[in-house]
């Protein structure tokens, strides 16, 4: 027997259900039942997952899913929660598996981040009517310009690429997301001339026309990498961590690995994915040094090589060790980054918030005088444009987004991707489900969170009297913190609001 | 087309070598002291003949080429390369073979820790290693696909062919090493069985290449001289998660 109860209840107006069936058919967890002798639609809310799918397609708005109220006698150290996990374990024996990004009650420094307004004196500008700059450049810079007495560049210019507006879609694998998720995603990266990023799971054929906005992983399992795969990726991006699991590496189950899967990742069908915790030829930042250089050979130099590392207690070391090997962009995954699947204890309490991340990193980067020669990515989380112009004004060349992207498509955060059973055909390779989910559509969805941010971060910097985003970075007079310790402030470099 | 890498970096080196096969799909490179990435990506048609130690990441994401190096090689040699040849005529550092996916590495002697680190097969494509002395610790760790072949020629008496922590985490691929390995060597997620006629045909095979590659060899082949390693299920985390 269960000793935990479930999550949540369903609540079904009778009044208004048709018993027509839609929820039975579109719950691929198996809630909903019509039962043959009354006719009435009954529940099983133990399977309950609360991702409101159900609640979208009711044609009678019949349906609403609330917490269970069941509770356990109050105690603020023994949570139900706790409780609850220690049942699990009790029955299994397992490691607990979550999905998503840490939802535990930590601080939110970007809602404790306040920006600043012209009055009066340095205008402010409306991006409705006055050219507003927001496009990017992702790459490293050379340290000074050198041009011949005919005006000629002498300088070599790394290889950059250009983004419209510094937003990114971060790296989600086919196998963790379908097809048709990864599709609308970079289709949305064309349409917004930024860029999707693979995962470590390959470079399926279908998205060989978004190439060209494509940025290729390389992960320790090495998954779908070969030559032809650094070739087509604009960015090649060696993947050490990752904020909602650091310090471990991932697993696709073999149910998960189907015949579509198993071609791009390179491996047979049905075969556990096993990216080991560690890449197996990087001990050090000099190992770190050669995995980059090679990846430069074998692109001939052409490609910006990024390394994208977790938000951990020594990040702003590891990322100058990073700069030092070559890295051209260092993307930044904070602990609230999500994931399609993770050990609870690991999504929960490793790792650090990417607003202090960032700040220390982008801090001691100018202090050793090497941050030109980087690109800052923060990703984990960044759930609006405020969070974005806060990201800039803090030190980020670039943001990147995932969970917005999905929830634009259908994603409602139950954070059950682990299931392979989403009813939105995100998390999941279950053909009945993935076909629920159509790319031109939500690609439109995905643009439109792309384009209104996009809008949102001009106003904001129009607000601030700055008419290019590149006056905006790293300018942290623009920020003022509200709710913070002197030592948050310290590492954020921001002053108290009315300072 | 002869280079020397004197005096080169490994860059210089290494776009030496891509002109120099534009124009002649052989090359030959003298005085290589550690340069890192020959053959880096290199495609079919193309040989690259060594002389000297080449450094890490010999032949990474190598896609066809065929390398052969007269001394000894070091890290990662194959990292990652998806079909093509290596041969070493010495020992190898750690790491060789690393991710590979298809292609064929020989060594004539040693081998250093966690050689042919999650190897793969795909499709048509399944990468051999052989090794002609014995390997380091961690022989196959994470393996999913492939064949490694040791052959346990060792001046030292009883030498085993695979250090300890052989095949952790092997989820796929087959093992066949020659010589008497203590059984806490091997993980416990393995099976260690006897070879079948059927595999000895096919590593005397292997037996032969080597011999025709070095000039020497294991000879003739017998079946109760190797073991073979699979792994007990390819699911071996499988029963390790709890839904949360």
């Amino acid at each position: 027997m269960r000793y935990y109860s479930s999550d949540y209840i369903v609540l079904r107006n009778e009044e208004r259900c048709i018993a027509c069936g839609v929820c039975e058919r579109q719950c691929a967890n198996g809630v909903h039942r019509k039962d043959p002798d009354t006719g009435k639609m009954t529940a099983d809310e133990s399977k309950c997952v609360d991702c409101q799918r159900c609640v979208c397609m009711c044609p009678t708005r019949a349906l609403a899913i609330r917490k269970n109220p069941n509770e356990f006698r109050d105690n603020a150290n023994w949570s139900m929660q706790a409780i609850e996990e220690v049942e699990k374990q009790a029955e299994s024996g397992g490691v607990l598996l979550s999905s998503m990004g840490n939802p535990q009650p930590y601080p939110i420094y970007w809602d404790h981040i306040l920006l600043n307004a012209s009055q009066v004196t340095n205008p402010s500008i409306d991006p409705l009517r006055e050219p507003m700059e927001t496009k990017t450049f992702l790459g490293s810079k050379p340290d000074r310009l050198e041009y011949s007495k005919t005006g000629k560049l002498l300088t070599n210019i790394p290889p950059t690429v250009e983004l419209n507006s510094p937003i990114m879609f971060s790296a989600m694998s086919f196998g963790s997301i379908s097809l048709n998720a990864q599709k609308s995603i970079a289709m949305a990266a064309k349409e917004c001339n930024t860029f999707f990023n693979t995962g470590e799971g390959g470079l399926h054929k279908e998205l060989e026309p978004y190439a060209d906005h494509c940025i290729v992983q390389v992960a320790s399992g090495r998954f779908g990498v070969h030559k032809g795969y650094l070739d087509r990726g604009k960015i090649v991006e060696i993947k050490i961590g990752q904020g909602a699991k650091p310090g471990i590496g991932g697993h696709l189950p073999g149910e998960k690995v189907n015949y579509e899967v198993s071609q791009t990742r390179m491996i047979p069908e049905g075969t556990d994915a096993i990216s080991p915790a560690p890449h197996h030829d990087i001990y050090s930042i000099e190992d770190l040094r050669q995995l980059i250089y090679s990846l430069k050979e074998a692109t001939h130099y052409r490609k910006p090589i990024s390394v994208k590392i977790a938000a951990v207690h020594n990040i702003a070391a590891i990322a100058s060790g990073a700069v030092r090997a070559g890295a051209d962009i260092i993307a930044i995954d904070g602990f609230r980054g999500g994931t399609g699947s993770t050990p609870t204890r690991f999504r929960d309490t490793v790792g650090i918030p990417v607003e202090l991340a960032l700040a220390s990193v982008d801090q001691r980067l100018r202090d050793e005088g090497i941050r030109q020669q980087v690109s800052l990515v923060v990703a984990g989380s960044v759930r609006n444009s405020a969070d974005v112009v806060k990201a800039i004004a803090l030190g980020a060349d670039a943001v990147y987004i995932a969970s917005a992207a999905l929830i634009a498509m259908g994603c409602h955060m139950c954070r059950t991707c682990y299931t392979g059973n989403c009813n939105w055909g995100i998390a999941t390779q279950k053909e009945e489900l993935t076909r629920r989910l159509n790319p031109e559509i939500m690609s439109e969805r995905v643009a439109n969170v792309f384009r209104a941010w996009d809008h949102e971060i001009k106003e904001l910097m129009g607000g601030m009297g700055i008419n290019a985003i590149d006056s905006l970075r790293g300018n942290r007079l623009m920020l003022r913190g509200i709710g913070l310790t002197q030592k948050e402030l310290d590492i954020l470099g921001i002053r108290y609001a009315g300072e | 087309m002869n280079i020397s890498a004197k005096g080169k970096g490994f860059r210089e080196l290494n776009e030496a070598i891509a002109a120099s096969l534009h124009k002649d799909p052989v090359v030959e490179l003298t005085d290589v002291e550690g340069h890192r990435y020959i053959g880096a990506g290199v495609g079919k048609d193309c040989t690259i003949r060594i002389y000297g130690t080449p450094g890490n990441d010999l032949g990474c994401y190598m896609d066809g080429a065929s390398v052969e190096v007269f001394g000894n090689g070091q890290d990662a040699v194959g990292n990652t390369m998806n079909c093509g040849r290596i041969v070493v005529h010495g020992h190898a550092g750690d790491a060789l073979g690393y991710a590979m996916r298809g292609g064929e590495i020989f060594v004539e002697e040693n081998v250093g820790y966690r050689c042919g680190i999650h190897m793969k097969e795909f499709g048509e494509a399944r990468p051999v290693i052989v090794i002609g002395g014995t390997a380091g610790a961690f022989l196959g760790e994470y393996m999913a696909g492939g064949v490694i072949i040791v052959f346990g020629q060792s001046d030292e008496e009883m030498q085993s062919p695979a250090a300890g922590y052989c095949a952790t985490g092997m989820h796929g691929g087959i093992m066949y090493l020659r010589g008497k390995v203590p059984p806490e060597n091997f993980s416990s997620t393995v099976v260690v069985e006897e070879c079948t006629a059927e595999d000895l045909a096919f590593l005397q095979e292997y037996a032969d290449t080597f011999t025709e590659l070095f000039g020497r060899g294991p000879g003739e082949l017998h079946a109760e001289d190797f073991v073979r390693v699979r792994p007990a299920s390819a699911r071996p985390y499988g029963n390790l998660y709890v839904r949360n």
